[in-house]
């Protein structure tokens, strides 16, 4: 039986793992073929870094990226604060306006966020890209923030006011800290957000700027360069030293409270 | 004090000197024979938004090649904002939409004569683009832009069977052998709607412009009756089929057939006899760019020798540029591939626009034809989905037995 789930489980990681070791792989194919193998080589690395338009639509995705997630965190802890302090009809009602757009298929959110920019008369580019970005990273925000408040003893921004704090000081210093878990979750979600958007920057790119997934959307007619799988690799490789470090510097911090706890006893 | 401002100012001009002709060479670029106003825009910081096809223009990222965008941004002072698209109507709809404003843009035949017609492109000034004169006179006067009003001929290509000559025997120079029996699941096909019907309209004699709805109707039927011979329906993904030898034939791109055979020597390409389709991909000015003359400078410059010679070695399609052949090394310019004979090219026919009826007509009868699965075996994901199914209920089943006992 054991080894039957941990065959199930291998399973589960090969189908999860299998496409990126296999676009890995294929990054350092001497060939621009993604199904025959003719030899190992660096080029597409050197290549990527001076392809201009590549690097370019990656500066405008991760700045884009940067901007909407920091914007969208602000934006979405004040709306959290504000809403969990709201009565309970107004509360609700906000909560599931709120639940409307993640709901709302992609397509609707970018053919409707292009006709108003439309209708407005903003020339479409970097500034409505960064625009749409907040406009559906927000909900994420105040999402991961909201259950956080709730768990959060209110009593200690009470007790704060009551030793003297100003309420602008017993936020940032009582409140701030505690939702903090929270308020973190939602700004990497609306990072991940930003940075995987296809759809939505479909619609709302235009002249002036074009994020990596359109880059390479359109390569597919002629075909996709292998200078995306040695992005992608790189890409995958930030991620995965920054989940290490994240987890090496938890479990650090799990011993010296255990430590500390056992010296306590 | 004054005086020594006197001296640094001096010794300003005395560095900005050598800048204020025009270098003989920019970036290993020999640019002393190109022709054209390009010192018009210095010091003026305009940007053009250029908007091509994703992997259509010479880069230089691998080091050998030209890039062109840098060298010409070093030769003119103009900023070049280089965006890409993936379809023909990704650009028409983008235009449409408003609120974007591109400088040149890259539209192929069939959307350079439904813009025409929609007057959503400038009429260029030739006079700004001299290089003009270095098209060959086979690419002016095209049936999308009779009056050479309109667009500048960037690449150009024809259609025609890649085949794999270890797999067929004798050379397919007919499109029947698309719907030959004997290579049944190893035929590559079209995705996209206006080139298979296409080649159904060749197989049989009609035009491909024909907005004759019955005709419309039995081309789809051809290509019914293709669908169990296809293996897939494939854009780029036939560079790894072919080249991995997965499938023995496949209509595709005679640019792209080059490369596919540099990558696996058992293929060939051959044009069939019935005829086939001419591409051609053109600079256009959209109604409305902000800098018409800066970016008749751009066009002009793509028409430049060195620079076509560049992007036509890139992207390994075929050039309209007689300069750029000139320059050209004599084995590509002798390739029958890529420049074929007159003959083979009097017997081509371009896209050009249809009517709305028919493009509506070709989209459904596309969709109908795609979807419509009669050899797929449909007991498989229904099958598959069940087992899965079963062993998580097996799983769970036998841990809680598991877990009783205690």
């Amino acid at each position: 039986m054991k080894k039957l789930s941990k065959l199930y489980l291998g399973i589960v990681f090969f189908f999860l793992y299998a496409p990126i070791l296999v676009l890995i792989v294929f990054s350092f194919n001497q060939s621009k073929s993604r199904s025959v193998w003719t030899g190992f080589t660096l080029d597409w690395y050197v290549k990527l870094f001076h392809n201009e338009v590549i690097l370019n639509s990656l500066w405008t995705t991760l700045s884009i990226a940067l901007i909407a997630g920091v914007v969208s965190t602000i934006l979405g802890t004040a709306a959290a604060v504000g809403i969990s302090s709201m009565r309970r009809g107004p509360r609700r009602l906000v909560i599931n306006t709120t639940y409307l757009p993640i709901m709302n298929p992609e397509i609707l959110t970018g053919v409707s966020l292009m006709l108003l920019f439309s209708f407005l008369a903003i020339p479409r580019g970097y500034l409505t890209l960064v625009i749409a970005h907040i406009t559906f990273c927000v909900p994420y925000v105040i999402l991961s923030v909201l259950p956080k408040l709730r768990q959060m003893d209110r009593f200690v921004y009470e007790a704060a006011l009551d030793l003297g704090c100003s309420p602008r000081k017993a936020f940032f210093k009582a409140v701030v800290p505690q939702i903090m878990p929270g308020i973190m979750t939602g700004f990497l979600m609306a990072l991940t957000y930003s940075i995987d958007d296809f759809v939505i920057s479909y619609f709302v790119s235009g002249s002036s700027a074009q994020t990596l997934p359109i880059t390479i959307y359109s390569m597919t007619r002629r075909r996709v360069s292998p200078e995306i799988n040695a992005l992608s690799t790189i890409l995958f490789l930030a991620v995965l030293t920054v989940l290490l470090l994240i987890n090496v510097k938890d479990a650090k911090i799990w011993k010296e409270r255990r430590k500390k706890e056992a010296a306590r006893l | 004090m004054k005086k020594f401002v006197c001296i640094l100012l001096a010794l300003f001009l005395l560095a900005a000197l050598p800048l204020s002709c025009r270098a003989e060479e920019i970036n290993g670029v020999d640019v002393s024979g190109f022709t054209g106003d390009y010192d018009k825009f210095k010091g003026q910081n305009i940007t053009i938004n250029v908007y091509n096809w994703g992997e259509y223009i010479s880069e230089g990222s691998d080091g050998e090649s030209l890039d062109v965008n840098q060298l010409f941004e070093e030769l003119t002072g103009i900023h070049v904002n280089y965006l890409n698209f993936a379809t023909n109507e990704e650009l028409y709809a983008k235009l449409k939409a408003g609120g974007a404003d591109y400088d040149v843009i890259f539209p192929s035949d069939y959307m350079i004569s439904r813009m025409i017609e929609e007057d959503m492109l400038e009429k260029l000034d030739f006079s700004n683009i001299p290089n003009y004169a270095n098209i060959s006179d086979n690419f002016k006067n095209m049936e999308h832009d009779p009056n050479n009003e309109y667009c500048v001929p960037y690449m150009w290509g024809t259609v025609g069977i890649v085949y794999n000559t270890t797999m067929v025997e004798e050379v397919p120079d007919s499109w029947d052998a698309l719907w030959d029996e004997q290579y049944a699941g190893q035929i590559l096909m079209f995705s996209n709607p206006r080139d298979a019907f296409g080649i159904a309209q060749f197989k049989l004699g009609y035009s491909v412009n024909t907005t004759d709805p019955v005709e419309i109707e039995e081309a789809a039927a051809e290509l019914r009756n293709q669908k169990p011979l296809v293996a897939a329906y494939v854009m780029d993904e036939i560079f790894d089929k072919m080249g991995g030898g997965e499938a023995a034939l496949a209509p595709y791109y005679a640019g792209d057939a080059i490369t596919m055979m540099e990558e696996n020597p058992d293929l060939a390409f051959v044009v069939p006899k019935e005829g086939t389709n001419l591409f051609s991909d053109a600079m256009c000015i959209p109604k409305g760019a902000k800098n018409k003359e800066a970016a008749e400078l751009y066009i002009n410059f793509m028409c430049e020798g060195p620079v076509a010679l560049a992007n036509s070695e890139y992207i390994g399609y075929s050039s309209p540029n007689e300069a750029a052949l000139a320059l050209m090394d004599e084995e590509m310019r002798n390739n029958k591939i890529a420049y074929p004979d007159e003959g083979v090219l009097d017997n081509t026919e371009p896209f050009l626009n249809l009517d709305e009826e028919s493009n509506v007509l070709m989209s459904n009868l596309w969709t109908y034809i795609i979807s419509s699965n009669d050899n797929y075996n449909q007991l498989v994901m229904p099958a598959f989905v069940l087992g899965a199914v079963a062993l998580s209920i097996g799983i769970n089943v036998a841990r809680s037995r598991r877990r009783k006992p205690k």
